[in-house]
């Protein structure tokens, strides 16, 4: 979410899912809500009832580019150029909107002179969608009334995801189209506490609430309240973290809740990182690919065992509530108290709620959240004091960046750290189904579930099988430049030709062997929607 | 400029807003009206007849949930008049029902046995045939009791007009009208999203989730409204739970975000929870793989071990990757401990996405 915090201020959504519905143009990029965000995607139908115009810009024919006004099919990746090439016509026609621009953005003239570099011919030649499906999208988004840009993880995982993410804000502030109701930026992320996961400060630069370390007032401020003094030294990132296991110098990881295993690109390196340090914890409520390298494996409880708050893509805070004990007696926020407490620093709280008391002492914006408040449907952030009824709309009045003013970032278009050549002259896209989960953990353990959708199949356009040869549920081998897996073929137009479609959600086929370790530099996000790959009719399984 | 509208009902005065139907305005004021066919996430559909009121000036009773609000009207919501012809309906609608709520899988969570209970209707007043057809359990989640249809509709509607999949239709007509699939095939995933939005909208024990069927009932049932843990979304459901185990995931109504509705994972991929390849005891490597340790001996050496490394080689040779599926808690205090109990800032989120 770096790319909003840059442009608007915070690294969220802007507006409530509840005002989809109100929408006269939805304009959805790079996400496919009716299978990884199926209610979300029936606020966007009721919106296309009410007769809201619809432009989709997705690689893949997906459910609903199959009904927009305009599918801008672009080339994967190459989003940048797209959104440059619109702002583009849209300036050149004069639909932009001069009284916002003027009142509240800075740096226009830097994207001024940045687009007019993506005239229509260069932009249909980088993204390969026609100028006029362009031109159209550009005037049915810019003379919108209500309009929102919904994107997804087509635009955040590339290796310029957050630039992406500006993009979209530059033509959202271009057309006005932010700060009111049913009016603005909506991101849709993966996993379901993304939003909270970032808010609460497992960040290695910033303290919870986004309060820079290197600050000595943060500091002092959560010195006071913790009771310890705090480095000023900036962490590493994740994949720094996994880069010096690698090296040797980084001896003791504590994994939590996550398979990177297999759900991160390049596992093979993921792989020798775990193998490498020395002591490393994992705590996870099913064996992984990711505990098979553990020292110590601890039991975690799933949410039907333990209290807390998730915090959603629209920055409400919902309460998790227990309904059963932890099948293995603790749930991992008692186990983070007691590690703590083993090492010398006492941590001990009678309820998560009290824990959320805390949280609202240090996290302006989470100020007057406490359980009292959540008993009837949460609450959305900002909501700094115990009267405050939280907040639907982001920016009505002012952004929150210095100055008030949102700003715009003058972007070009990047080449993906993959590039399809003769050997690799495909491009795979990796995404999800709405049957199954990130690693499959738990939706393949669910009954039913799992016998719907029991194994991985690539989805490959009948033009591309039929020149390689490849007839429908045939096991192909996909080969890219870091490994070969096998699975079945699902011949269906809703791949395009040239790129074919995987999920990873399943264990037996392990999509990341393929991907790259390509990463967005600021946030750290995997390209996973890029990888070049060669694709040959199989005969069984190959190992 | 807002005007302020208002209407009389059962004799007492109540505003509203413009664009709501005299049902919405009964229900915002806690009137009971009796419905069936109605379901709010659905567009008014005034079948069933059981809704009726009477309006003052206006000759013959209307449906409330089809019948918009307007300024000054006079609402009566029962009368004698209009419980007669409320009965009658529902002793039709009983006359080829299988009385048979003591096995129902639905019994307690059923409009129908409510309704006839409140308005004291006994089976037996009109006789009609029954239909006497097969129960369908033809896919993995979803279970159609024919015989207990009543014909409203819901299904079909919530499946053509909210989820938009088209699963549904109405086939046949009058006594032999039903919901079905086209040319009657089993659901699966070429024609149906199972989402179970139809089981969540059936008002009796036609539509059920069949992997909760003899699990429990409704008396026995313990609901705890919570959040899905899938997708960011941040979907509202109930755990159904009995004897300490979560049997099913019903519909939250008034969920801010959903409003009842739910999709495949969120209602139906619950069974995670109980299953037998959970970690269930903290584990310890050794030299022919892991053995089982209590959480006092395991989390001891966690804490030794991260000491030692902190000991030999600095607080910046240790860290934690956070995770985007736990609590906001839980996140927090992860930060907490590397940075208070570690001394680094070594912490992240594992992958971004
Ligand atoms: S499960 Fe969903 S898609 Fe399938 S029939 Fe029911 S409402 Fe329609
Ligand atoms: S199956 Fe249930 S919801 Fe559908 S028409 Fe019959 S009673 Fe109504
Ligand atoms: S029910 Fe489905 S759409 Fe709703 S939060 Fe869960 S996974 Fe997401
Ligand atoms: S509820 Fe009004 S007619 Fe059925």
């Amino acid at each position: 979410m770096a790319g909003l915090a840059t442009s608007l201020g915070a690294g969220a959504a802007t507006n409530s899912l509840a005002q989809i519905p109100e929408l006269d143009t939805i304009f959805l990029f790079g996400s496919n809500p009716t299978e990884a965000h199926p209610v979300v995607s029936l606020y966007l139908k009721k919106a296309l009832q009410n007769g809201a115009r619809l432009v989709v810009a997705d690689p893949r024919k997906t459910w609903m580019a199959a009904r927009a006004d305009v599918w801008l099919n672009l080339k994967p990746g190459k989003n940048i150029a797209l959104l440059n090439g619109m702002i583009n016509v849209i300036l050149e026609r004069g639909w932009e909107n001069k009284v916002f621009i003027e009142a509240r953005t800075e740096q226009f003239g830097e994207l001024r002179n940045k687009v007019a570099q993506y005239d229509l011919e260069r932009v249909q030649g980088i993204t390969g969608v026609e100028g006029d499906k362009i031109v159209e999208a550009a005037r049915i988004y810019s003379q919108a009334g209500k309009s929102m840009i919904i994107y997804g993880l087509g635009v955040t995982e590339h290796r310029s995801g957050t630039e992406n993410a500006m993009a979209i804000a530059n033509l959202a502030l271009v057309c006005g189209h932010i700060g009111r109701p049913s009016t603005g930026i909506m991101a849709l992320r993966g996993q379901n506490n993304v939003q909270g996961a970032s808010d609460l400060g497992p960040l290695p630069a910033t303290f919870p609430g986004y309060q820079p370390v290197a600050d000595p007032a943060n500091r002092k401020k959560f010195e006071s309240e913790w009771k310890v003094p705090l480095t000023d030294r900036t962490g590493l990132k994740s994949v720094e973290m996994l880069d010096e296991c690698v090296k040797g110098s980084f001896k003791a990881l504590f994994i939590l809740g996550e398979d990177p295993a297999q759900t991160d690109p390049d596992i093979g390196h993921i792989r020798k990182a775990l193998e490498n340090v020395d002591f490393l914890v994992v705590q996870d409520i099913f064996p992984t690919e990711t505990t098979r390298y553990a020292d110590v494996i601890l039991p975690g409880a799933s949410f039907a065992e333990k209290d807390g708050t998730f915090t959603n893509g629209e920055r409400r805070v919902q309460r998790v509530r227990k309904a059963i004990e932890p099948l293995a007696g603790m749930a991992e926020w008692e186990v983070m108290c007691r590690i703590s407490t083993l090492m010398g620093y006492p941590m001990s709280y009678e309820h998560p709620s009290y824990i959320m008391d805390e949280i609202a002492r240090l996290v302006p914006a989470y100020g007057g959240i406490h359980y009292h408040r959540l008993e009837n449907g949460g609450l959305q952030w900002p909501c700094p004091t115990d009267d405050h009824p939280g907040t639907t709309t982001l920016y009505t009045d002012l952004f929150s960046r210095p100055g008030g003013k949102a700003q715009f970032v003058a972007l070009d278009q990047q080449e993906s750290g993959e590039t399809t050549d003769d050997d690799y002259p495909i491009t795979l896209i990796t995404g999800r189904i709405r049957e199954h989960y990130n690693n499959g953990s738990m939706t393949s353990r669910s009954l039913g579930i799992s016998e719907l959708v029991p194994e991985e199949m690539v989805e490959i356009n009948p033009l591309d099988a039929e020149r390689l040869g490849i007839e429908h549920q045939q096991w192909v081998n996909i080969t890219s430049r870091r490994g070969t897996i096998s699975v079945k073929a699902k011949v269906t137009d809703r791949s395009e030709p040239g790129s074919v479609f995987m999920t990873f959600h399943h264990r037996d086929a392990l999509t990341n062997l393929l991907t790259s370790s390509h990463r967005d530099p600021i946030t750290g996000t995997p390209e996973y929607k890029v990888t070049a790959v060669r694709i040959e009719a199989g005969g069984a399984v190959l190992n | 400029m807002i005007r302020t509208l208002s209407m009389i009902v059962d004799g007492k005065e109540f505003s509203f807003s413009a664009g709501k139907t005299i049902l919405a305005v009964c229900r915002e004021n806690n009137i009971f009206v009796p419905t069936l066919c109605h379901d709010k996430r659905l567009l008014p559909h005034g079948g069933c007849r059981l809704c009726l009121v009477e309006i003052k000036g206006v000759p013959k009773p209307l449906a409330s949930c089809t019948t918009p609000a307007e300024n000054g009207m006079v609402v009566t919501t029962s009368n004698a008049h209009l419980t007669r012809l409320r009965k009658t309906v529902l002793e039709l609608l009983l006359s080829n029902h299988p009385n048979d709520c003591m096995t129902c899988e639905a019994t307690g969570d059923c409009l129908l046995q409510e309704l006839a209970y409140q308005f004291g209707i006994r089976p037996g007043k009109y006789r009609g045939a029954m239909w006497g057809l097969p129960l369908r359990q033809d896919n993995p989640f979803i279970t159609f009791d024919p015989n207990k249809c009543v014909v409203c509709g819901r299904c079909v509607r919530i499946c053509n007009e909210v989820v938009m999949a088209g699963t549904l239709t109405m086939t046949k007509r009058g006594f032999n009208a039903m919901p079905n699939t086209a040319y009657g095939k089993p659901r699966s995933l070429e024609n149906c999203e199972f989402c179970g939005q139809c089981v969540s909208s059936c008002p009796t024990g036609a539509l059920t989730d069949t992997k909760s069927r003899g699990k429990g009932r409704y008396s026995e049932l313990t609901r705890v409204r919570t959040t899905c843990s899938y997708c960011g979304t941040g979907c509202s459901f109930f755990l159904n739970v009995k004897d300490g185990k979560v049997v099913k995931v019903t519909s939250d109504y008034d969920g801010p975000v959903n409003q009842g509705n739910l999709c495949i994972k969120g209602r139906y991929g619950y069974d995670f929870i109980h299953s037998e390849e959970r970690i269930k005891t903290p584990l310890i490597r050794n030299t022919d793989g892991f053995r089982e340790v209590g959480w006092d001996e395991a989390l001891q050496l966690v804490a030794d071990k991260f000491k030692e490394a902190i000991a030999a080689h600095g607080p910046d040779s240790a860290g934690a990757f956070s995770s985007s599926r736990c609590t906001n808690e839980e996140n927090y205090l992860l930060s907490k401990w590397v940075r208070c109990a570690i001394g680094s800032n070594n912490v992240d989120n594992c992958a971004r996405v």
